[in-house]
């Protein structure tokens, strides 16, 4: 491969329109925000950049850190429940005929066609009072009562539905249907790559099929593990929207405090500190994963 | 050789379709225990998967396997008395040298100790002593197929068997290797069971070779068996080289057969081939049992023909081809009928490969012994 060292021009000639892209666009935009986390309102749109560390310091009260532990936890089952969910998929997908896979990925990524907006709704239409998940679960329970009806018994008192929407429940669950595709495409890639006679030669040698699991499956996917961890983890950190629409008052997670401080509260400066706390902490997530995956390469 | 007559393996009428394609179609063949047995064919010849199917990764789509005379239909791969060593190796990546051969017992809850001392002496059979540590990406391919050998070798299965066990390697590799494999079966007595698509890996280290051709068996024999008794055109062309004529069996006496062959001429033997007489049969002639005529001394090499009837066994042509390959040259001759034979000559002496050029009118003769019918 060339260096671009050797050829600058034509790697100035690439790299100029992105690097300035990035730069009016993210750079900029971010810096301002920056600014702002240290400084006051000086009226009703006037920010006066003071250097003070307030914002930061009411950041960190209880209040504050509770639901950003909170946001880490939704946001940490969300993953795990991907993973678990995931795993098992994007092992199928591995596995499939070659000829079904491109369609079984394409079912995977289809959701993406679809706004994000558009498709909460049709997950809440779904899990509302009388949405079909609560006249389905209605239908078997009917099913019950005749079923007692036939062999004599009491039948079951009426059915009544069930609240699924705006709890903590329908965010993780929100979060997880969101989430699941940026979990299962780098896990299948991991597991496409991984050489398939690894696999037999575990049964060969007399692993059954969950020591193979354990023994090599796992350990040569955690390169695609961790990478669906990382990116399924820092988005649902930052989830606003499903909490917005899905959960409940007591459901809210740090994304909906920070559009608060922009919006109703009105409190710029405040609104930009929790943001980029959120950021300081993605920060650390990464940090602490390619440190991690240094380790691993020196380990080699 | 520990070789016994009792059957290891037995394969019994075993067919293997994927879909409309039928890649093993009605096999029957026993292996016995203490050989070293190969499966030679072309590549989609259906060797891999019948080996394949005595691991237990695929299943008999008709008829059963038995291993030690205990039906396999059943039995998935990891409870199976046998042990492959995959094309690619497959040696795990993410463990060390002693973790990869130790992996099979570890997983069996055989005691540490025990591990231990197995581990080592299975690298001190496949000579990796002193490469405890190293992970597989810091090892060669020859390294990595050591691996995979001691890996399947410290299970003690009944049976080894080997997926194309040198392909990966480079030629002086892998004819060590050859020697090695060997070498090794007659130390551990146990059954190796290998697929390849080489024929001298077969010719060199099988005791016996079943040759595959399209889901079939088209020979079963000893290596020699196969290079000078080959039993159809299929086996005589796919181990080593031939010529090949269509001809008519004119004679077909116990001790004696001719065959009229219109490319070649008369060709006479001094055994009998129970042919049909009239019937339509081949001629293979290997091309190191043919003797060049040089020109000079044709009079002392023709009175060696002298066990043919005259006008028999004997052939004229224009060299049109030549490759010198050291300890041989072989010489491509347009017969007087157009059919190009294959003749090689060795280099006995430094200057052998001047006696002939292109374009030289040659003569040469074969031995009543040498040519084989060929039926079908």
């Amino acid at each position: 491969m060339q260096d671009w060292e050797s050829q600058k021009k034509p790697f100035a000639a690439v790299a100029t329109a992105p690097v300035f892209w990035l730069a009016l666009f993210f750079i900029a935009p971010m810096t301002i925000v920056w600014l702002y986390s240290f400084g006051q309102n000086a009226g009703p749109a006037d920010i006066d950049i003071s250097g003070t560390l307030d914002n930061y310091k009411r950041a960190t009260e209880w209040l504050y850190l509770s639901i950003f532990l909170k946001s880490l936890a939704v946001a940490a089952l969300t993953t795990l429940i991907c993973l678990i969910v995931g795993f098992p998929v994007a092992m199928a997908i591995t596995f499939a005929a070659p000829k079904w896979r491109p369609w079984l990925l394409l079912g995977i990524m289809l959701p993406f066609w679809t706004n994000l907006l558009i498709r909460t709704y049709a997950l809440m239409a779904l899990m509302g009072t009388n949405g079909y998940m609560n006249k389905g679960l209605g239908g078997l329970w009917e099913g019950a009562s005749w079923l007692r009806t036939l062999v004599g018994m009491q039948p079951l008192e009426a059915w009544t539905p069930v609240q699924l929407l705006y709890n903590n429940f329908a965010v993780v669950f929100g979060l997880v249907y969101v989430h699941l595709p940026f979990m299962v495409l780098p896990l299948y890639s991991a597991l496409d790559r991984l050489d398939k006679s690894l696999i037999e030669a575990s049964l060969d040698l007399g692993a059954g099929h969950f020591k193979t699991f354990m023994q090599v499956v796992v350990p040569l996917a955690a390169p695609g593990i961790v990478a669906g961890v990382m990116i399924t983890l820092i988005p649902a950190l930052g989830a606003y929207l499903t909490p917005d629409l899905m959960g409940g008052t007591d459901s809210q997670m740090i994304a909906n405090v920070i559009e608060r401080q922009f919006k109703r509260a009105n409190d710029w400066p405040f609104g930009a500190a929790l943001s980029f706390l959120l950021i300081y902490a993605m920060f650390i997530l990464i940090a602490l994963q390619s440190m991690r995956s240094n380790k691993v390469k020196e380990a080699r | 050789m520990t070789e016994t007559k009792e059957p290891i393996i037995q394969i019994r009428n075993v067919s293997k379709r994927f879909g409309k394609v039928t890649a093993v179609d009605n096999i029957s063949l026993d292996i016995r225990a203490g050989e070293f047995f190969v499966l030679l064919g072309p590549s989609g010849c259906g060797k891999t998967t019948l080996l394949r199917m005595i691991a237990g990764f695929e299943l008999p789509t008709e008829g059963q396997i038995l291993i030690d005379g205990q039906d396999m239909s059943l039995v998935p791969p990891n409870k199976r008395p046998v042990n492959m060593v995959f094309q690619s190796y497959a040696v795990f990546p993410h463990m060390n040298v002693t973790e990869n051969v130790g992996y099979g017992l570890r997983i069996s809850g055989v005691s540490k100790g025990e591990i231990r001392d197995r581990v080592a002496e299975a690298l001190e059979l496949v000579k990796l002593g002193g490469f405890e540590d190293r992970m597989p990406d810091q090892m060669s391919g020859g390294q990595r197929q050591r691996v995979a050998l001691a890996r399947s070798l410290v299970m003690r299965p009944k049976v080894l068997l080997l997926d194309e066990p040198l392909s990966a390697l480079d030629a002086k590799l892998r004819a060590q290797m050859q020697f090695e494999l060997a070498d090794l079966q007659d130390k551990v007595g146990i059954t190796f069971v290998t697929v390849t698509h080489d024929q001298d890996e077969a010719l060199s280290m099988a005791s016996r070779v079943a040759v595959i051709n399209k889901g079939e068996v088209a020979q079963l024999a000893p290596p020699s068996d196969l290079y000078e008794y080959p039993a159809n055109r299929f086996v005589a062309d796919f181990v080593g080289s031939v010529n090949i004529f269509e001809g008519t069996l004119t004679l077909d006496e116990p001790d004696k057969a001719a065959v009229d062959c219109p490319g070649l001429g008369k060709v006479y033997l001094n055994h009998g081939v129970t042919g049909p007489h009239g019937a339509n049969v081949w001629i293979a002639l290997r091309p190191e049992k043919i003797y060049l005529h040089v020109p000079g001394e044709g009079k002392a090499v023709r009175a060696a023909a002298q066990d043919a009837p005259d006008g028999h066994n004997l052939a004229r042509g224009t060299i049109k081809g030549m490759s010198y390959l050291g300890d041989i040259t072989l010489y491509d001759i347009q017969l007087e009928g157009g059919q190009i034979i294959r003749v090689s000559r060795p280099n006995l002496s430094r200057h052998d490969q001047e006696d002939f050029t292109w374009d030289d009118k040659v003569s040469m003769h074969w031995r009543a012994d040498s040519p084989v019918v060929l039926l079908s």
